[in-house]
């Protein structure tokens, strides 16, 4: 079998020292900043761009997988234990985990957390592992249009699942898009919104935008509603699990990644989804339903599997295909952007072996987070005592070196601060910040794939939807954006038809 | 709006509806990416590009003016966005201003005294310039770790990872860069 030799091969790389200490560098990382609230994978990853400038890109995406990975493992740890959860994925494993954790079964909570991130992200590697290639020789042919089509689908489907209100999710990509114009036309030459300004020529730097809004813009609404009161961390021995809870927990870790492979690699806003899915599920199933609320280990053990391996559907549609379905997705796509690789089915054929060691490294990565996580979540509790003026000082402070570090200038530090406050004016006023993050990562390139397949069709606008996949893509999409709107009105119109509120209703759905 | 106090249910009505200024936003910066690329982008379509460089700004422009259209709509329907939650975050108390402006601050002042003083010492006032906004006030705790801090990350990225950060009249004391 070819995917087997490869892989192989791909262990072979992964198995030297370099990138060993790149994947070793990436879960300890990882799991620190999936502990530490505030911080997460997407900032995490916006923060490193622009240093990954002197690593190779091996050895870079071994890292963000890592990290990627680590946060999902760390997250946890501080939902159980502070009753917050360190990253939005893993907010379902507080509802049971932190009643587990004050009832004094904390260790068990933890361990069947742990564990439950390493069944799910090995599960999904696997899957990645056999569905990677088949997915990317059927997308092998695709073309412009194509190209084209996945992209919009990539804005559609974000702005649509994400957050509450619609109108909110496409101005916020509309705004992206708008920054993503900036600079010269790279087809023509022409100066696009630069207003004579040398420095805007270039364009905004996608990892100045990027931390802009995920590191500065987070700093500083944290900073205008920062918490006064300390919260209590609930003091816990080490992670382990008795005989009776394994039996309780086994099918929880293996039914998770059935549901949240699928939810990663689709965009449906990543982890959260399917956690909450696979929570509900574990409630259905369980012998012990009376638990549920007050510290059923099955409520942990599920989600948190799912959550592991939505990361990897999330890293197989976004190798595969060139889709990011999360905001960690899209910064890695920018990263691939930086080394000048383009993910995608070709990717496959031309960086064969990247893909590879990349994939061997998550297997060994996820080895290396079980070691770490599961003896050592104390360890890494303490890191939830750091005083929150350093955190976030600290986040300012990488952010401005990083934004200084792309291009050695000082104005970008001006720029990094007006598109902080954009990033703090989206979460004040609720305008989710990834369709912005993805419209100025894709933008660009959605425009030059949808020029290309014009020039190539001498303007005619049929070539759009030429293909079969184009044409799949485009009925998805507007699946995505019907299917709503239906539900929506039929739910408008069922219960009660004197709806004196009803004026509320059509945009903010 | 009949309240009977004259000026107060004013002032609290525009409180109440500040998301105008997102959609008032919105608006202005769709119509500047209009206004500049009808008169400010050259070029023009040709058989090579049938698009050109117009089409795609013309339509994010567009976007933008109708977003703000139908956000104005919303909002005054009594839509509201929610305020992103979190851990480290208590929505129950209005935002702190004061705490936003000084950290905003210390970004600027760094982004000034970069040039003259070099990365580590304008680092470590950013990193204590921060702590202190932020509330600490551990007067020889604060400033030393924001200094090592600084002086760190200056030699990993210097040194390790070959980013060219300006070292400061500190720096060339020792005959650095």
């Amino acid at each position: 079998m070819d995917t087997l030799t490869n892989l192989l091969d791909g262990f072979g790389h992964a198995l030297t020292p370099g990138n060993l200490l790149f994947a070793a560098i990436g879960v300890l990382l990882g799991t620190a900043i999936g502990v530490l609230p505030g911080i997460g994978p997407a900032m995490a990853l916006a923060l490193l761009l622009p240093v990954t400038y002197a690593f190779d890109p091996t050895g870079a995406f071994i890292m963000f997988a890592g990290i990627y990975f680590g946060g999902m493992f760390g997250g946890s740890t501080t939902s159980i234990l502070l009753n917050t959860p360190g990253e939005s994925a893993a907010v379902v494993a507080a509802i049971e985990g932190n009643p587990m954790a004050r009832s004094g079964r904390g260790p068990q909570a933890l361990a069947a957390a742990a564990i439950g991130h390493f069944v799910g992200g090995l599960v999904g590697t696997i899957l990645l592992v056999i569905l990677a290639p088949v997915v990317a020789a059927l997308a092998v042919n695709i073309g412009a249009p194509d190209y084209f089509a996945v992209m919009v689908l990539a804005f559609i489907a974000v702005t649509s699942v994400l957050g509450s209100s619609r109108v909110r999710g496409f101005a916020s990509l509309a705004i992206g898009l708008a920054i993503g114009l900036v600079g010269l036309d790279p087809l023509t030459g022409s100066q696009r919104l630069t207003f004579g300004i040398p420095q805007l020529a270039d364009g905004i730097d996608v990892v100045i935008v990027a931390v802009g809004i995920f590191a500065v813009g987070e700093a500083l609404w944290v900073a205008a509603h920062l918490r006064r009161e300390a919260q209590q961390v609930i003091p816990v021995g080490q992670p382990w699990l008795g005989r009776a809870d394994l039996a309780r927990t086994w099918k929880p870790w293996l039914r998770g990644p059935l549901i949240g492979f699928p939810f990663g690699a689709i965009p449906a806003g990543g982890a959260e989804i399917p956690t909450f899915l696979s929570y509900v599920l574990e409630r259905r199933l369980s012998k012990h339903p009376q638990e549920f609320g007050t510290g059923a280990i099955e409520g942990v053990a599920g989600p948190e599997s799912a959550s592991s391996s939505s990361a990897a559907g999330t890293l197989t549609a976004m190798l595969t295909i060139g889709l990011p379905t999360t905001a960690t997705a899209a910064v890695m796509l920018a990263a691939f952007q930086q080394f000048g690789i383009q993910p995608g089915p070709l990717l496959f054929q031309r960086e064969s072996q990247l893909v590879w060691t990349l994939v061997a490294s998550m297997f060994i990565g996820l080895v290396l987070l079980l070691v770490l996580n599961l003896p050592l979540a104390p360890v890494w509790a303490k890191l939830l005592q750091i005083p929150r003026p350093y955190l976030y000082a600290g986040i300012l402070f990488f952010a401005s070196i990083g934004a200084y570090a792309v291009s050695g200038q000082p104005i970008d530090l001006v720029v990094l601060l007006v598109i902080g406050a954009i990033g703090f004016g989206m979460r004040r006023y609720g305008l989710p910040v990834l369709p912005a993050v993805l419209g100025v990562i894709l933008g660009p390139d959605a425009e030059l794939q949808l020029r290309r397949a014009l020039q190539i069709a001498d303007g005619d606008p049929l070539t759009l939807v030429s293909t079969p996949f184009a044409i799949t893509v485009y009925v998805v999409m507007l699946a995505v954006l019907v299917v709503p709107t239906v539900r929506a009105l039929r739910a408008r119109r069922a219960p009660q038809p004197t709806d004196v509120d009803d004026s509320k209703e059509p945009l903010s759905r | 709006m009949t309240a009977p106090a004259q000026e107060q249910p004013t002032r609290s009505w525009w409180k109440e509806h500040s998301e105008l200024g997102v959609s008032a936003l919105l608006g202005a910066v769709g119509v500047l990416v209009l206004v500049n690329t009808v008169l400010e982008t050259g070029g023009g379509t040709s058989s090579s590009d049938p698009l050109g460089p117009h089409a795609v700004p013309l339509l994010v422009g567009g976007l933008l003016v109708l977003l703000s259209v139908l956000l104005t709509i919303d909002v005054l329907r009594g839509g509201k966005g929610e305020a992103e939650a979190g851990d480290d975050i208590d929505l129950a108390h209005p935002a702190d201003k004061r705490t936003v402006g000084l950290l905003a601050g210390v970004v600027l002042a760094t982004a000034v005294l970069i040039p003259w003083i070099g990365w580590p010492i304008a680092g470590a006032g950013l990193f204590w310039g921060a702590t202190y906004a932020l509330g600490s006030r551990h007067i020889p705790r604060d400033p030393l770790i924001a200094a090592a801090v600084s002086l760190v990350t200056w030699i990993v990225f210097d040194a390790l990872l070959g980013v060219d950060l300006p070292g400061g009249p500190l720096m060339s004391l020792f005959g650095g860069s």
